[in-house]
C-alpha cells in the first residue's frame, strides 16, 4: 500500500515553501506554446455546444482579437464549426477568471516558484471596466482594449521586470493577508502593494507621460481586484508542484466552466472528476438579482486549492461579510471547518484570530467525504448573459467530484486491501 | 415612488460590507432597489446605469459612502435609510458558542489529554472512528454495533498492542474509575473488578452486588463476541490482566457467554494468571474443571462474588426468600398457557430461556429481546423508548393461548426516566383486556437498578406492584416464579422441603 | 493513558455520537469534548472504501 501520509506530507511541504515570484510577460505562444486556431478556458473540458454565456462571448472577443474572425457571428460560426481547439487553462498551467479565455496572441504574466521549480500564467488585465473579456464582452471597447495591454502595457511591464528582476509575490502576498485580503474576492491591499511596487519603475520604463498615463491609471485605477490575476498565477505555480505526486490525496486543482464544477488530484494525474456547477450564494450589486446570475465559474477556484480564499475567510474582516452578515463567528467557523479536511496550515499566512495559526491548506479529498464537508469558494458572480459582474458571494463546491475521485483512488492505490 | 439618497462624506466602508448592506436594505418593506457604495467613478456609473443617480449622489468622492433607496413611499425610502445607518453602526454579536469541532482528529489536536473515546456513531463508520482514537492512544467505549467481525478482530488486536482497552463493539456498559458509560447504574465503588461481554449482565450484576452492600472496582465492557474464536477473547484477557494488576480490585466477576473452545484456553490462563478470586458466570456453560468458580446465573455471580471477599462458603440457591414465594403463589392460585417473555435486555432474556427450558420444555412459550436487531430497525432500543414493549405487552393479552408475560425493568443512566410506569400502565390495560376476555393474565418482572439510580429502585418496584405485577429480587428468580405458577408440581426442586 | 498507567486515571473523554452519553459523563463529573459527527458522503461502502486509505 502507498504510503498516502507521507505523500500528503511531502504535498503540503511543497505547497507551504512555494515562493512564486513575477518573472516575465509573455504572449500565449510564447509562454505556454499555443499554435492555430486553440483557446484555452476556464475549469473543467468542456466544448462550444456547451458553453455557458460568459464563455461563449469570451471566446468571440478571443477569436476576434487573435484576427480569425471579422465579426461576433463570424467568429460564433467559427466556434460552432469546430475550428477552434478548446483545452483547459489547467492542461497548460494557466489559469484563468471567470470564463478566462486565452489565446496565443494574449499576453500573459509569467509567474515562477524558483524552490519547486514550477510555472503559471494568466491574462494581465482583458478590457476596462464593464467591458471586460472574463465577463463575456466582446463589442469594440473590449478589443481595443485587449490590443492596448498587447501593444501598450506589456511591454511596460515587460521593461519593468527587465530593470528590477523578478518581483517577489510570495511577500506582497504574505503582508496583503495580514492587511485583511484573502486574495480571492478581495486583493484591495495587495493591488494597492503592486501598485506602489511598480510605480517608479513604470515611469522609468515609460518616458512618455502621455502613453505613461493610462498604463499608470490601469494599475491604480479603481479596481480592488486588479491584482487577483497575480493571486491566481502565485497559487496556480504552487499548485503545480504537487499535480502527479504519487500516492497524494491532496486537490491540486479545483475549477469551473460556468457549467461544471471539477477537481482533480495529485496522486491521480490528469483525469477531471466533474459535476454540476453551483449556485453562487450572493450580494448583488444595484440592479442586478439571483436570478440573473450564471453559475458559479472561473479558475479562481485556486486560490482555494491553494489554502487562501474561502479557506482564509476568518482573515477577512470584508469578506466576512458575504458569509451573511451574522456573525465573525460564521467566518471563523467555516475557516475551522476547512481546517478539517486540510492536511496542514501554512505559516505564509498567518491568521490573526486564531492566534496566528496558518491558513488551512492541501485539501485532502479523504476528509473531504468523511467529514461531508466541502471547500467554501469566495468569488465573483457573473450576469449570465450580460457581460458583467453583477455580484460576488460564496460557492459550495459539489460533494460529487470528491466521492468519485476517492474511489478512483481507491481503485489505483488500495485495491492490495479487501 | 422615491428615491432618496445620502451621502456621507469622507466614511470609508469596504464594498463587501457595503453589498451586504444593500442586500439587507431591498429586504426592507417598500424597497425596491437599494444601492450603498463608495463615491468612485465605476460606482458612478453602476448607479446611473441603475437609474439611481440622483442629484445629490453626483458629487460624492471616493472617499464618500453613498445610500440610494428606490421605495413604493417617502416614508418607506425614509425608514431605509435609517435601517442602512443602523447596519452601518452595527457591531457583529458573539453568539458565544464556538462550533465543535467535526472530526475526532480535530477534536483530539484540541484536547492531547484526552484518555478514553466515547463512540455511538452508526455501525459502518464506528470501527473508522475507533481506529482513530487507538492510534491516538485512547482507550475506546465503543457502544455502536453493526461493526463487522474482522473489523472488530483488527481494532482489539490495535487496541492490545497499544496496551489500550477496545471496549466493544455492541458494548452497552462500562465504569472506568468510578465514571459510568453507556447505560450504567448507579453503584458504589469497591472491591469487586468486573468483565463483561454483556451490558444488562454487568448492570444486573453490579446491582445486585450493590444490594449486598459491595462496591465495584471497575466494569470493563469487552462486547459480546470477545470470546468467539475470531476475536479470542483478546480484550477479556487484557482487561482481566489489568484488574490483576488493579490495588483495588480485590476479586473479579467475568460475565460472558460460553467461551468457544479456541478462546478458552486463553481464559483460563488468565484467570489463572490474575492471582485472585474470580467468578465465570458463562451463561449456558458449565464449569469444566476451569479455574475460577463457575456460576449460572447473573445473581449467582454476584452472590459469590461477594461471599468469596468475605470468606463465607457459597452455593447456589433458587430463591432467596423461598417463604414469601410459596406465600404469593398461594395467594395466586396456578396459572395457565403460555409465558411471553418482553424483554429490553437481550442477555436476560437469554438467561431466562436457559432457566425456563429445562424445567418447562419447548411449548409454545416465547422469550423475545426486543433489543434484538429484528424489532429495533428504524427505532431506537427499548430501554431509550419503552412504548414499543408496552405495544407488546397489550398485544399478548389478546393472544388467548398467552397466560403469563415475563419482564424485565432496566434503571440507570441513560435510559428511560421511568420504565416502570410505561410497563405498568400496560400491564394494566392488558389485565383488563384478559379479564374481558374471561382469561387472567399474570405479569412477572425484575427491576435491574440501585436506589441511587436517577428512577430509584424502591419507587420502581411500588409502581409495578401497583399495577399488580409480581417483582422478584432477580431475573433468575423471576424466571422461577413463572415456572412454579405453571407447574406447581416443581415447588419441591426450586422451593425445597416446606 | 495505556493500562501500564492503570485504570484509576482521571477520565479526559471525547464523545463522538449520541449527546445523552456526553450529558451522562458530564454529570459524573468527568470531561467531556463533543465532536459534532456526521456520516461521510459517498454511501454505506464508503467507510470501507475510506479505511483502506488511512494513513
Amino acid at each position: 500500500m502507498a504510503d498516502i501520509a507521507a505523500a500528503n506530507r511531502e504535498a503540503l511541504d511543497r505547497l507551504c515553501r512555494a515562493r512564486p515570484a513575477w518573472t516575465a510577460v509573455r504572449s500565449g505562444r510564447e509562454a505556454l506554446g499555443l499554435e492555430g486556431r486553440t483557446l484555452l478556458h476556464a475549469g473543467p473540458p468542456i466544448e462550444w455546444a456547451r458553453m455557458c454565456w460568459p464563455m461563449r462571448g469570451a471566446v468571440k472577443a478571443a477569436a476576434l482579437f487573435e484576427g480569425w474572425a471579422r465579426t461576433a457571428d463570424e467568429a460564433e460560426a467559427l466556434a460552432a464549426s469546430g475550428d477552434i481547439a478548446f483545452a483547459p487553462c489547467h492542461s497548460r498551467g494557466a489559469v484563468g477568471p471567470m470564463a478566462g479565455v486565452i489565446s496565443p496572441g494574449t499576453p500573459l504574466l509569467v509567474v515562477e516558484d524558483a524552490v519547486n521549480r514550477t510555472t503559471a500564467s494568466s491574462f494581465i488585465a482583458d478590457g476596462p471596466w464593464g467591458h471586460q473579456l472574463r465577463f463575456g464582452a466582446h463589442g469594440p471597447e473590449t478589443l481595443n482594449g485587449l490590443r492596448w495591454i498587447r501593444d501598450a502595457v506589456a511591454p511596460a511591464l515587460s521593461a519593468v521586470l527587465e530593470r528590477e528582476g523578478p518581483i517577489d509575490l510570495a511577500a506582497l502576498m504574505a503582508q496583503a493577508f495580514t492587511m485583511g485580503d484573502e486574495m480571492h474576492m478581495r486583493n484591495a491591499a495587495a493591488t494597492g502593494l503592486l501598485a506602489r511596487r511598480l510605480a517608479a519603475p513604470l515611469v522609468a520604463a515609460v518616458p512618455d507621460a502621455a502613453r505613461l498615463e493610462p498604463i499608470m491609471r490601469l494599475v491604480t485605477r479603481d479596481n480592488d481586484q486588479f491584482f487577483l490575476a497575480w493571486s491566481m498565477c502565485a497559487a496556480k505555480a504552487a499548485a503545480r508542484s504537487i499535480e502527479g505526486l504519487e500516492a497524494s490525496t491532496v486537490v491540486c486543482t479545483m475549477a469551473r466552466n460556468g457549467v461544471e464544477f471539477g477537481i482533480r488530484v495529485a496522486g491521480l494525474g490528469e483525469p477531471w472528476f466533474t459535476a454540476p456547477a453551483s449556485v453562487v450564494e450572493g450580494v448583488y450589486f444595484p440592479g442586478s438579482a439571483a436570478g440573473d446570475a450564471n453559475l458559479d465559474t472561473g479558475d479562481s477556484a485556486i486560490m482555494e486549492t491553494y489554502g487562501l480564499g474561502g479557506l482564509a475567510m476568518a482573515s477577512s474582516p470584508a469578506v466576512q461579510k458575504i458569509v451573511g452578515a451574522k456573525s465573525w463567528e460564521d467566518a471563523l467557523a467555516t475557516t475551522r471547518d476547512m481546517g478539517e479536511i486540510c492536511v496542514g496550515r501554512n505559516p505564509l499566512f498567518p491568521i490573526a484570530v486564531l492566534g496566528g495559526e496558518g491558513t488551512p491548506t492541501g485539501i485532502d479529498i479523504r476528509r473531504v467525504v468523511k467529514t461531508s464537508i466541502v471547500p467554501k469558494i469566495t468569488t465573483a458572480i457573473a450576469h449570465r448573459a450580460a457581460p458583467r459582474m453583477i455580484g460576488a458571494g460564496i460557492a459550495t463546491a459539489p460533494m460529487a467530484p470528491f466521492v468519485a475521485a476517492l474511489r478512483a483512488f481507491a481503485e489505483r492505490y488500495g485495491a492490495a486491501r479487501a | 415612488m422615491a428615491v432618496r439618497a445620502v451621502v456621507r462624506r469622507s466614511f470609508y466602508q469596504d464594498s463587501m460590507v457595503l453589498m451586504s448592506v444593500a442586500a439587507r436594505l431591498r429586504g426592507q418593506p417598500g424597497v425596491r432597489e437599494a444601492a450603498a457604495l463608495m463615491g468612485t467613478p465605476a460606482n458612478h456609473a453602476l448607479l446611473a446605469a441603475a437609474g439611481l443617480a440622483s442629484p445629490e449622489v453626483k458629487g460624492a468622492a471616493p472617499g464618500d459612502l453613498v445610500l440610494v433607496v428606490d421605495a413604493e413611499s417617502e416614508a418607506a425610502a425614509a425608514a431605509a435609510l435609517e435601517a442602512a445607518g443602523a447596519m452601518l453602526e452595527e457591531r457583529s454579536r458573539a453568539s458565544g458558542v464556538l462550533r465543535r469541532p467535526r472530526t475526532l482528529e480535530a477534536a483530539l489536536a484540541a484536547r492531547p489529554d484526552a484518555n478514553l473515546a466515547v463512540i455511538s456513531v452508526p455501525g459502518a463508520y464506528a470501527a473508522l472512528e475507533a481506529r482513530t482514537a487507538l492510534r491516538g492512544g485512547l482507550h475506546v467505549f465503543l457502544f455502536s454495533d453493526n461493526v463487522s467481525l474482522a473489523d472488530e478482530v483488527e481494532l482489539k488486536r490495535l487496541a492490545a498492542a497499544r496496551g489500550l482497552l477496545c471496549m466493544g463493539p455492541d458494548c452497552g456498559t462500562a465504569y472506568l474509575g468510578g465514571i459510568g458509560l453507556g447505560f450504567a447504574n448507579v453503584v458504589p465503588r469497591g472491591r469487586i473488578g468486573c468483565v463483561a461481554a454483556s451490558g444488562t449482565g454487568l448492570q444486573a450484576v453490579v446491582s445486585q452486588l450493590a444490594a449486598l452492600g459491595e462496591g465495584i472496582s471497575h466494569g470493563i465492557g469487552v462486547g459480546g463476541r470477545d470470546l468467539s474464536a475470531e476475536v479470542g477473547g483478546t480484550m477479556t484477557t487484557l482487561a482481566l490482566a489489568a484488574l490483576a494488576r488493579d490495588p483495588r480490585t480485590e476479586a473479579i466477576v467475568v460475565i460472558s457467554k460460553p467461551p468457544s473452545a479456541a478462546a478458552l484456553p486463553a481464559l483460563e490462563s488468565a484467570i489463572r494468571a490474575t492471582g485472585k478470586p474470580v467468578v465465570v458466570c458463562c451463561l449456558g456453560a458449565a464449569s469444566s474443571g476451569a479455574p475460577g468458580t463457575w456460576v449460572s446465573t447473573l445473581d449467582d455471580a454476584a452472590d459469590a462474588a461477594a461471599a468469596l471477599l468475605r470468606g463465607v462458603s457459597w452455593s447456589p440457591r433458587a430463591f432467596s426468600d423461598p417463604d414469601s414465594v410459596r406465600a404469593r403463589l398461594a395467594a395466586l392460585g396456578p396459572a395457565r398457557g403460555t409465558i411471553r417473555g418482553l424483554y429490553t435486555g437481550g442477555t436476560l432474556a437469554h438467561e431466562a430461556r436457559l432457566l425456563l427450558e429445562p424445567l418447562l420444555g419447548a411449548t409454545g412459550h416465547r422469550i423475545l429481546d426486543l433489543g434484538a436487531d429484528e424489532f429495533t430497525v428504524g427505532r431506537p432500543h427499548p430501554m431509550l423508548d419503552p412504548d414499543a414493549r408496552a405495544a407488546q405487552v397489550r398485544e399478548a393479552a389478546r393472544d388467548r393461548d398467552v397466560g403469563v408475560v415475563l419482564l424485565d425493568v432496566v434503571l440507570g443512566r441513560g435510559t428511560h426516566p421511568n420504565p416502570a410506569g410505561v410497563v405498568a400502565r400496560a400491564v394494566r390495560d392488558a389485565r383488563e383486556t384478559a379479564a374481558r376476555a374471561g382469561r387472567g393474565l399474570l405479569a412477572v418482572a425484575s427491576v435491574v437498578g440501585t436506589d441511587a439510580d436517577p428512577q430509584g429502585r424502591r419507587h420502581q418496584v411500588e409502581e409495578l406492584r401497583a399495577a399488580g405485577v409480581e417483582v422478584l429480587p432477580s431475573n433468575a428468580q423471576a424466571a422461577r416464579f413463572v415456572a412454579l405458577a405453571l407447574r406447581p408440581e416443581l415447588a419441591l426442586a426450586l422451593l425445597g422441603p416446606r | 493513558m495505556t493500562l501500564d498507567a492503570g485504570l484509576d486515571q482521571p477520565l479526559r473523554v471525547v464523545n463522538v455520537g449520541l449527546e445523552l452519553f456526553a450529558e451522562q459523563i458530564e454529570a459524573q463529573g468527568a470531561a467531556v469534548d463533543r465532536v459534532d459527527w456526521r456520516p461521510p458522503a459517498g454511501g454505506p461502502d464508503i467507510a470501507s472504501l475510506l479505511a483502506r486509505l488511512e494513513d
